[in-house]
């Protein structure tokens, strides 16, 4: 019965969505404030429906019930329960359901958090929303319904892809989700203002904490897709510049810029239809980033859902709701004039080079990631893109930009006039210079060229950032929340610009073949291995490697590698033995029984490989911490905060 | 013409881009291509672990083989390798190597480091010959069956279960499970 309920309240929910998303567009359009009362309850009445559905699918996996084919294709009674649940979304159709269900979730988000907005622009917001929601429940229906029954029931459940068998991978999918998702706020805001032909200053306002979320959610999902690859892959590093890895790193960078536009237009009214731009760009590349991953037209580690028949689809979908947005900016955007100016070196133009190098850096990503499919498409040979294109070619406008963020965040809006920041900035940079010395030459020995350059513009950044909040706290005057975030969040870049240096030039690796009883060192940390015995877990069997670690003589660690033979599927995988000492991040994989007691090993030392883990969460820490300043909550204290919108917008086409 | 159109105009031609590579696909993943029960194209190209001496594709004529197209620089390579250890352990079909677009350097290294499950090794540097199989990105593994036939083809990493579902009764002779 449950999987019946399910799919029923799936058709419930398509219903709604469609008028929320006609009554939402329509009402204020026509002016009929009957029509858009009824949005809210179709957003409330739609995310009840959704949410029935999720529970109807998770309540199939945890009870076993294999008689829905998605459950058998994707789990196993032998499967624990934390991986049932996390198995809802270890395949595309379940995938789609989450993504549908987050959308749900905030959608009622919206609906309650802007509710102090005009009820008319609010209510465009919501219709816009309904009408992605919409598109994606019809193509679940139509093409990827997670309900369907199996006749007869399978016995059993092919169970769970092995590699998603993981803590970290069980909620990447939803963090990334969420922010994929947050971003189609952003969209739909954009598009609410294209609709009303008229954006001031309090728009971006209303938009800046949904998109500072998504943009935190996106951060965290993105680095636990990498820790994930790092341990589980068994290779041993933290990106790839895997199509699907790229698929949402475009979308985070254009994000990223997305959120510092609308800074400027918060402030300063400036950068109007750019902002517009940036907003259906950002969502145009989660949308392209599911497309890339669902449709089977990039063969990647991760597309283990491919049907063309979903892509042509996708494709649809992407051409209206996208297409319909860039229409709507080609007609309306001209309209949108912003009229103050700014000095070189103000902040504004330190944020306007932030946003021309983001986007450098996501052609960059987009160009190799689209440049096989392209090729294919045209009739080229083959070709393939891997680190030798991307790392250089990334590098090329991040170096600059790195660089300006420890200028730009001593910068004032509107002047051109460094002045006393000019003295602040030399101290930080001399700071930063000294410690990489040390650190490059003291700590680390040899260098590359590139080491102390990125160690250095690394520093810069977390000194020049906290220069100013230092200074106010010592002065005793308050640090708002909005300046808080943002100094983590670089702070947290700083931190990631560190570990990315430190482990490109100082990683260690051997690969040794070893017996048990013996001993291999590397640097000062000597391995020595113990032995090697079966192991069985709840789904799987294998064995265990046990592993000594010292590091000039003292213990320091037991290191278990695993290799497992996955039951159901026959897939056997490599589980890394990890630990930590002293920053630096000790890896250890178990590689081929080479016979006569001799095992393949694989050793690594990454020093702050970890850093680039833990940047993201302060990154996405300083999202948080922004998105609850006090600015955003009230709309009485925006108002009376706003200076009155500067350049017009045609008053006459204001719905 | 204003500037306002030319994110448009770019969206346009990505949707070109992306429509033809959705028809494609098709053919991509399940190769309802020409080569399925044609004649394996040929190839003579020097051996990866000899680099002196040519190997041919006729060298195993008469045999069933399994052709497998790898790079040390693709992941899924990587990931399929464990599972190629085992098919070479079965020993049900004799795994041959196309190492695509490579340097030998790095394969012998990848060998040495993670085993050999390949009864030979052909060095496609150029990529001609997997242009002629019709190779889209690696992995890629085709059966050829005893009269040169190509039976199947599987893109993407291998599994034990494509392995046993799809190649080994097709080895055998045995009816394959349509699923």
């Amino acid at each position: 019965m449950l999987p019946e309920l399910g799919q029923f309240a799936l058709i419930l929910a398509l219903l709604l969505a469609a008028l929320q998303a006609f009554f939402g567009i329509a009402g204020p359009h026509f002016r009929k404030d009957r029509w858009t009362a009824v949005v809210t309850p179709a957003v409330a009445g739609q995310f009840v429906m959704v949410a029935t559905a999720m529970v109807c699918l998770v309540a199939s996996f945890i009870n076993f019930d294999f008689s829905v084919l998605y459950v058998a294709q994707n789990s196993n009674s032998a499967l624990p329960l934390m991986y049932r649940v996390a198995a809802v979304w270890g395949a595309h159709e379940g995938s789609l359901l989450l993504w549908i269900f987050l959308l749900a979730a905030w959608t009622v988000a919206v609906a309650i958090g802007a509710s102090r907005l005009p009820q008319h622009f609010t209510a465009r917001v919501l219709g816009v929303l309904g009408i992605v929601s919409f598109a994606f429940l019809l193509f679940t229906l139509a093409t990827s319904n997670p309900f369907l029954r199996l006749e007869p029931a399978a016995p059993d459940g092919r169970d769970l892809n092995p590699l998603l068998q993981d803590p970290a991978l069980a909620i990447h999918p939803p963090m990334l989700y969420i922010g994929y998702v947050g971003f189609a706020v952003a969209f739909a805001f954009a598009v609410a203002a294209m609709l009303e032909g008229k954006m001031d200053q309090t728009w971006a306002r209303w938009t800046r904490p949904w998109t500072t979320v998504a943009w935190a959610f996106l951060s965290i999902g993105i680095v636990l897709g990498s820790w994930w690859a790092y341990y589980e892959l068994g290779w041993g590093g933290y990106w790839f510049w895997d199509p699907v890895e790229n698929a949402s790193f475009m979308p985070w960078l254009a994000g990223t810029a997305l959120i510092h536009s609308l800074a400027v237009t918060d402030k300063r009214g400036l950068f109007k239809s750019w902002t517009l731009l940036l907003a259906i760009l950002t969502f145009s590349l989660s949308l392209l980033g599911t497309f890339l991953v669902r449709s089977g037209v990039l063969v990647s580690v991760h597309s283990f859902a491919a049907d063309p028949a979903r892509g042509m689809f996708i494709l649809a979908f992407l051409v209206i709701i996208i297409g319909g947005a860039l229409s709507l900016y080609a007609w309306r955007a001209p309209l949108l004039k912003s009229q103050a100016g700014f000095e070189f070196l103000s902040r504004e133009s330190f944020l306007l080079f932030n946003n021309i190098l983001l986007i450098i850096a996501t052609a960059v990503v987009f160009a190799g990631t689209m440049a096989p499919l392209i090729a294919d498409a045209l009739g080229f040979p083959t070709l393939s893109v891997g680190t030798p294109y991307f790392n250089p070619s990334f590098i090329v406008p991040v170096l600059p930009l790195l660089a300006l963020v420890a200028l730009g965040v001593q910068s004032s809006w509107k002047r051109g006039r460094l002045g006393e920041h000019k003295r602040r900035l030399l101290v930080t940079l001399a700071i930063a210079v000294v410690l990489t010395v040390a650190l490059a030459f003291g700590l680390f020995g040899r260098a590359k060229v590139l080491t102390p350059v990125g160690f250095v513009l690394a520093l810069w950044i977390i000194l020049s950032s906290l220069a100013d909040p230092i200074d106010r706290w010592r002065r005793k005057l308050s640090v708002s929340r909005g300046v808080l975030g943002m100094t983590l969040a670089h702070i947290g870049l700083g931190v990631l610009v560190m570990g990315v240096t430190a482990v490109e030039s100082y990683t260690q690796e051997r690969d040794v073949s070893l017996s048990p009883g013996q001993t291999v060192t590397m640097g000062n940390y000597a391995f020595r291995f113990n032995s090697v015995e079966p192991h069985e877990g709840p789904n799987y069997d294998g064995v265990r490697g046990d592993f000594t670690v010292t590091h000039e003589g003292r213990t320091i660690l037991q290191l278990h590698p695993e290799k497992r033979l996955y039951w159901v599927q026959r897939q056997a995988l490599t589980e890394a033995g990890i630990g930590s000492h002293w920053g630096s991040n000790i890896f250890l994989a178990l590689g081929e029984d080479l016979g006569a007691g001799k095992w393949s090993v694989r050793l690594q030392i990454r020093p702050l490989v970890n850093y680039v883990w833990i940047s993201a969460f302060i990154m996405a820490l300083g999202g948080a911490v922004a998105a609850s300043d006090r600015r955003y909550r009230s709309a009485k204290s925006a108002a009376a905060e706003t200076v009155p919108a500067v350049g017009g917008a045609a008053e006459g086409k204001a719905g | 013409m204003n500037r306002f159109i030319l994110p448009l105009g770019g969206f346009a031609l990505l949707v070109l881009v992306l429509f033809l590579g959705v028809k494609t696909s098709p053919e991509r993943s399940t190769l309802q291509s020409v080569l399925i029960g044609k004649p394996a194209p040929e190839f003579t190209l020097p051996d990866l672990m000899n680099p002196g001496r040519q190997l041919s594709s006729k060298d195993w004529a008469g045999n069933a083989y399994v052709l497998n197209v790898w790079g040390t620089w693709c992941p899924g390579c990587r990931q399929e390798h464990e599972t190629l250890l085992r098919i070479a352990q079965l020993g049900q079909a004799p795994l041959i190597g196309i190492n695509w677009k490579d340097e030998d350097s790095l394969a012998h290294e990848w060998l040495a480091q993670l085993g050999n499950p390949y009864a030979a090794i052909v060095s496609d540097h150029s990529g001609r010959t997997a242009i002629d199989w019709g190779v889209y990105g690696a992995p890629e593994t085709f059966l050829v069956d005893s009269q040169g036939l190509v039976q199947y083809r599987h893109v993407g990493p291998m599994t034990m279960e494509v392995w046993e579902k799809q190649f080994v009764p097709r080895i055998t002779g045995k009816p394959v499970d349509p699923s």
